[in-house]
C-alpha cells in the first residue's frame, strides 16, 4: 500500500514536471508579448523595456523556468499581473465555485446515469432500452452551453425561478449559492450522464453474459437479486474507469459553462487569464488542473482496488 | 412416479428465417438416487436440456413439451416457483470453474448464500455451515479458504467448490453438465469420485452431461446418446458400452484414443463435421454422416429394442460386438 | 429498395445517421451557390425580426437572414470536421501504425506521449493554443485536430498489433517482405473499417469542440457564419429574441447526431462480434 502510494505521488510528480515544461514552453513560442498587451501598442519602447524587467521577460527562457518551478516547491505560484494578488490566493478563491460545482456535476450524472444505464440493459432492446439510447445520443449530441441557454430560458426567463448567472458569494448563505449553481452543474451533468448511461449499459450486460451469473441464477437468486448481488459490482469497474476518464472533460466543459453563467470559478479565471495574457495565471491553473487530473486517476485506483479482490495485490 | 420426467421436450431458438429446432421430442425419465449419463458433441443439445429442465434457457429460446419435477411440470411453473426450486431441490454444477464463480465475493460467502436464500439461516451460521461444506468437498482449511476469493484457488479447488454450492441445500437432483471437461486429468478423477459418494451420501440423483465416455462409464446407472437435438440410444450403461446399436454411437466409441489404441484398432474418426441445427436432415439426425445411411433413413427411423430397457432409433440396428 | 428496407430493419441508427448527413451535406452543398439571402447583409431595419414568410427563421441583431447565416455555417462545421479529423486520422494511423510496426521503445515512448495528451486538460489546451496564436478557424481547426491525434494514434495501434499477430503477416513476413510493405499491403486495410468509424465519430466531436471554442470567441471570425458564434451572439438577445438562441443549437446538435448515428451503424456493420452479439 505505501509502496503504491509512493509510486502514485512520484507519477504525479512526474506528470506535473513534464506538464509544467510543455505550459511553459508552449506559451514561450507562442507570439504575444504580456508587456506589450498589458501597455498597448502606443506605449514607448522604454516602458516597455521596464515592464518586461519587471515581469523578468528580459532573463532567458530556461532561467525564468528554473524560477517559476523553484517557486512552486516552496509554495509560492507568483503574483497575477492583472490582479495583482497572489495566485495562490486566486486559485483558492475561484476553486471555491469550481470544486462545488464539478462535485455537484459528477453527483447528479452518476445518479441519473447508472439507474438509467442498468435499467436499459435489463430491458435489452425493448421499450425501456430504446427509450434510454435515444436520451443518450441526444444527451452526447447537444452542446453543453447550448443546453444551458435552454435551461436559462426556462427556469430563469419564463419561470424565474433560479438566477440566469452570476455567483452571489459563499458568504450570502447556502441557499443563494447552490441556486445560482443549480442549473449550471445541470448543464454540465447532462452530456456526463448519457456517456455514463451507455458505458454502464454496456458493462451490465457484459456482465450479464457472465458464467457466474448463471451460477447465482441457478442458486435461486431472483433477476433483481442477481443484478444487485452479483451484476452490479463487477459492472461498476469500467464504469468508474470512464468516470476517472471523463473527469478531463469535466473541467473543460466547466470552462464553457462558467463562462455561460458568468461563474468567477477556475474556468472564467483561466479564460480571462489567456485574453490579458497574465501568463503566471494561466501557467497556474493548467499546472492544478493536469494535478486534479491526475490525483482523480489515483483516487479511480482505489476503487478498483475496492470493488475488485483480484486487483488488491497490484496495489498493496 | 420417477423425480424428473421430461416429456417430448423441444427446444427452438426464434431467429429471422424462422424458428431453428435444436432440441427434438426429447423424452426421457431419472428415478430417485439414480445416475443418467447424457452424451454427445458439443452442439448435441445436451447442454440446452440441462438448461431447461433448470429453467434457465437464454433469452429467445423457447421451449416445448414437459419437464416434470416431483409431479410439478416445471415448464408451466412460474418464475417465483423455479427459484424457489432451483438450489434448493435442483442444482447444477457448470463446466467452466474458471468463471462460474464470483470474482469480486469471498467462496465461503457465495455457498453461504443458497443456505440463506433457501434455509433462512443467518450470515454468521450460514459461513460456518459454508466452511464445513467445503471441508466436506476436500478443501483443505475450508475455514481459511472459505475467506478466499476465487482468483486464489486452482482450477481444481474452484470445481470443488461450485460442487459445495450446488450441494449446500442437498437438493434431490444434481446436473452436472461437463463438470470435468475444464480440469487436469488427475484432478479429473478425483471429482468424479467425489461427485460419486455425494451423490450416495445424500441420495440424490445425478444427470451427468458428458462428452468423455470415460466419465460416463464410471458413474452412470444409465445413458443416453444424444445426436442433433436427438436421443439416439439409450440403456443401461452397461448394456449400451457393450452393444452399441446405433451407428452413431459405434462411431463416438471408434474415436476413443485410448480404446482404440488398448484394443489394437486404428482409431476412425467420423467422416464431416456436425451439421448446423438449421441443416439438420428430416428424420435420422445422423443421416449424411452415417456409413448405412440410406434414403429410408430421411423419414423419422423408430425406437427399436436391442435388450431390455435398452433402445435405438436407427432401421439398421445391428449391434456391433 | 428492398436494400433500403433491410438496412433499415438491421440498423436503424445507420439509415437515420446516413440520410441526416446527406442532407446536411446538401445544404451545406446548396450553400455555396445559393442562400436566400446573402449571408452578410446588414440590413438594421429588419433586425431581431421573428419568423415570417420573408424569413423563414427571422432575423438576427444585425437584421441578417438567419436561414441563410445557418446554411453557412453548415460549411463551416464540415470544414472544421474534414481537416480537424483529416489531421487526427493521417497523423495518429501513422504513428499508431509504426509503433505497432517498430514494437519497444518507440512503441512505448509514442504511447506515454498519447497517454499524457489524453490526461492533459484537452479543451484548456486548445483554448490556450487559440487565444494565444490569436483566435480564428485555422488555429481552432488545428488545434482540436492535434487532440485528435492521440485517439488515432491508440486506435490504430491496438488494431494493428492485432493484425501483425495474425497468419497472412507471418506469411507476408516469412516471404522476405519488410515492415513498410507489410504495413502498407496487410495492416492499414485490415484496420480502414475501424479508422473510418472512430472518425465519424470524431466528426461530430470535433463540430461540438468547433462549436464551444466559437462560443468562446475563439474560433471562427466575423464575417465567417459559425453555429457557435451565432449562439454567442444569441446570448445577448435572449430575453427579446430567445428563438435566435434556439436555432444553431439545434443545428449543432442535428449535425453531432448525424454523425454520430453514423458512426455506430457503421461500427455494428464493421465489427464482426458486435454483429453478432446483435443477431
Amino acid at each position: 500500500m505505501i509502496a503504491f502510494c509512493l509510486r502514485r505521488v512520484a507519477m504525479l510528480l512526474i506528470t506535473l514536471l513534464a506538464a509544467s515544461a510543455v505550459v511553459f514552453f508552449v506559451l514561450e513560442v507562442l507570439p504575444g508579448d504580456p508587456a506589450l498587451v498589458m501597455l498597448g501598442t502606443e506605449a514607448q519602447p522604454e516602458t516597455l523595456a521596464a515592464l518586461r524587467r519587471q515581469l523578468g521577460l528580459d532573463r532567458p527562457a530556461g532561467e525564468r523556468y528554473l524560477v517559476w518551478i523553484a517557486g512552486l516547491i516552496v509554495g509560492d505560484l507568483g503574483l497575477s499581473v492583472t490582479y495583482q494578488v497572489p495566485v495562490a490566493q486566486l486559485i483558492v478563491e475561484r476553486f471555491a465555485i469550481t470544486g462545488p460545482l464539478a462535485a455537484i456535476a459528477i453527483a447528479l450524472s452518476t445518479a441519473l446515469a447508472i439507474p438509467l444505464g442498468v435499467l436499459a440493459a435489463a430491458r435489452h432492446r425493448r421499450l425501456g432500452d430504446v427509450g434510454v439510447m435515444t436520451f443518450t445520443q441526444f444527451g452526447v449530441a447537444v452542446p453543453n452551453f447550448w443546453f444551458a441557454l435552454l435551461l436559462v430560458l426556462l427556469f430563469s426567463i419564463n419561470l424565474g425561478w433560479l438566477p440566469a448567472g452570476g455567483f452571489p458569494g459563499w458568504s450570502a448563505g447556502l441557499g443563494p449559492a447552490f441556486a445560482a449553481l443549480t442549473l449550471p452543474a445541470v448543464a454540465l451533468a447532462l452530456p456526463q450522464a448519457a456517456i455514463l448511461a451507455r458505458v454502464a449499459r454496456s458493462a451490465v450486460l457484459d456482465t450479464l453474459g457472465e458464467d457466474y451469473v448463471r451460477t447465482a441464477r441457478a442458486k435461486g437468486l431472483t433477476q433483481g437479486a442477481t443484478l444487485r448481488r452479483h451484476v452490479l459490482r463487477n459492472a461498476m469497474i469500467p464504469v468508474v474507469t470512464i468516470m476517472g476518464l471523463q473527469f478531463s472533460f469535466l473541467l473543460a466543459g466547466a470552462i464553457i459553462i462558467e463562462n455561460v453563467f458568468y461563474l468567477p470559478g477556475l474556468g472564467r479565471l483561466v479564460f480571462q487569464a489567456i485574453s490579458q495574457r497574465d501568463l503566471i495565471v494561466v501557467k497556474d491553473i493548467v499546472l492544478v488542473l493536469a494535478a486534479m487530473v491526475v490525483l482523480i486517476n489515483f483516487v479511480v485506483d482505489l476503487l478498483y482496488a475496492a470493488l475488485d479482490p483480484r486487483l488488491r495485490r497490484a496495489v498493496s | 412416479m420417477s423425480l424428473l420426467e421430461v416429456d417430448r421436450l423441444s427446444i427452438g431458438l426464434a431467429g429471422e428465417a424462422g424458428t431453428i429446432r435444436l432440441v427434438r421430442e426429447v423424452s426421457f425419465a431419472i428415478e430417485r438416487g439414480e445416475t443418467l449419463g447424457i452424451v454427445g458433441e458439443s452442439g448435441s443439445g445436451k447442454s440446452l436440456t440441462a438448461l431447461a429442465i433448470m429453467g434457465l434457457l437464454p433469452r429467445g429460446a423457447i421451449a416445448s413439451g414437459r419437464v416434470v419435477f416431483d409431479g410439478e411440470n416445471l415448464l408451466a411453473a412460474g418464475e417465483s416457483r423455479l427459484c424457489a426450486l432451483r438450489g434448493d431441490r435442483i442444482a447444477m454444477v457448470f463446466q467452466e470453474p474458471m468463471t462460474s464463480l464470483n470474482p469480486v465475493h469471498r467462496i465461503g460467502d457465495q455457498v453461504a448464500e443458497s443456505l440463506r436464500l433457501h434455509r433462512g439461516m443467518a450470515r454468521g451460521q450460514a459461513f460456518r455451515e459454508a466452511a464445513a461444506l467445503l471441508d466436506r468437498v476436500g478443501i483443505p482449511q475450508a475455514a481459511s479458504r472459505a475467506l478466499a476469493y476465487p482468483h486464489e484457488l486452482s482450477g481444481g479447488q474452484r470445481q470443488r467448490a461450485m460442487i459445495a454450492i450446488a450441494l449446500a441445500c442437498r437438493p434431490a437432483l444434481l446436473i452436472a453438465d461437463e463438470p470435468t471437461s475444464a480440469l487436469d486429468v488427475t484432478v479429473q478423477a478425483q471429482i468424479v469420485r467425489l461427485l460419486r459418494d455425494l451423490a450416495d451420501e445424500i441420495g440424490m440423483a445425478l444427470l451427468l452431461i458428458s462428452h468423455d465416455l470415460g466419465v460416463i462409464g464410471l458413474l452412470a446407472d444409465r445413458v443416453q446418446v444424444m445426436y442433433g437435438g436427438r436421443i439416439v440410444e439409450a440403456g443401461a450403461t452397461k448394456d449400451v458400452f457393450r452393444h452399441r446399436a446405433h451407428p452413431y454411437t459405434q462411431g463416438l466409441f471408434a474415436a476413443v484414443p485410448t480404446r482404440a489404441a488398448r484394443k489394437g484398432r486404428r482409431l476412425v474418426a467420423i467422416p464431416g463435421a456436425v451439421p448446423k441445427p438449421e441443416q439438420l436432415p428430416p428424420g435420422c439426425p445422423f443421416y449424411g454422416r452415417c456409413p448405412k445411411g440410406v434414403e429410408r433413413c430421411l423419414s423419422e427411423p423408430p425406437a427399436v429394442a436391442i435388450g431390455e430397457r435398452h433402445h435405438a432409433h436407427c432401421f439398421f440396428t445391428d449391434a456391433a460386438p | 429498395m428492398i436494400a433500403a428496407g433491410f438496412a433499415w430493419r438491421r440498423h436503424p441508427p445507420l439509415v437515420i445517421g446516413g440520410v441526416l448527413t446527406l442532407a446536411l451535406i446538401a445544404i451545406a452543398a446548396l450553400s455555396l451557390v445559393w442562400t436566400p439571402y446573402p449571408v452578410t447583409e446588414l440590413a438594421i431595419a429588419r433586425r431581431l425580426q421573428s419568423p415570417s414568410a420573408a424569413h423563414w427563421l427571422g432575423t438576427d441583431q444585425f437584421g441578417r437572414d438567419v436561414l441563410s447565416m445557418l446554411m453557412a455555417g453548415s460549411r463551416n462545421s464540415f470544414a472544421v470536421g474534414f481537416v480537424a479529423v483529416g489531421i487526427g486520422l493521417v497523423c495518429g494511423t501513422t504513428l499508431g501504425a509504426f509503433a505497432a510496426a517498430r514494437r519497444g521503445w518507440i512503441d512505448d515512448a509514442v504511447m506515454r506521449l498519447a497517454d499524457f495528451t489524453f490526461a492533459f486538460p484537452a479543451v484548456i489546451s486548445a483554448i490556450m493554443i487559440t487565444a494565444l496564436a490569436g483566435p480564428g478557424a485555422i488555429n481552432a481547426i488545428v488545434a482540436i485536430g492535434i487532440f485528435t491525434i492521440p485517439v488515432f494514434a491508440r486506435l490504430a495501434r491496438g488494431a494493428a498489433l492485432q493484425v501483425w499477430s495474425r497468419e497472412f503477416v507471418l506469411a507476408a513476413r516469412a516471404a522476405g517482405k519488410g515492415a513498410p510493405r507489410i504495413t502498407l499491403e496487410h495492416v492499414l486495410p485490415n484496420i480502414a473499417g475501424l479508422l473510418v468509424v472512430q472518425a465519424t465519430i470524431q466528426f461530430a466531436l470535433a463540430i461540438l469542440a468547433e462549436a464551444g471554442l466559437s462560443y468562446l470567441g475563439l474560433g471562427a471570425q466575423p464575417p465567417q457564419a459559425s453555429w457557435g458564434k451565432m449562439l454567442y451572439e444569441a446570448q445577448t438577445f435572449m430575453q427579446r429574441a430567445p428563438l435566435l438562441a434556439i436555432f444553431p443549437g439545434a443545428a449543432i446538435a442535428v449535425a453531432v447526431l448525424a454523425f454520430n448515428l453514423l458512426g455506430d451503424g457503421l461500427r455494428d456493420l464493421v465489427d464482426p462480434r458486435l454483429r453478432r452479439a446483435r443477431a
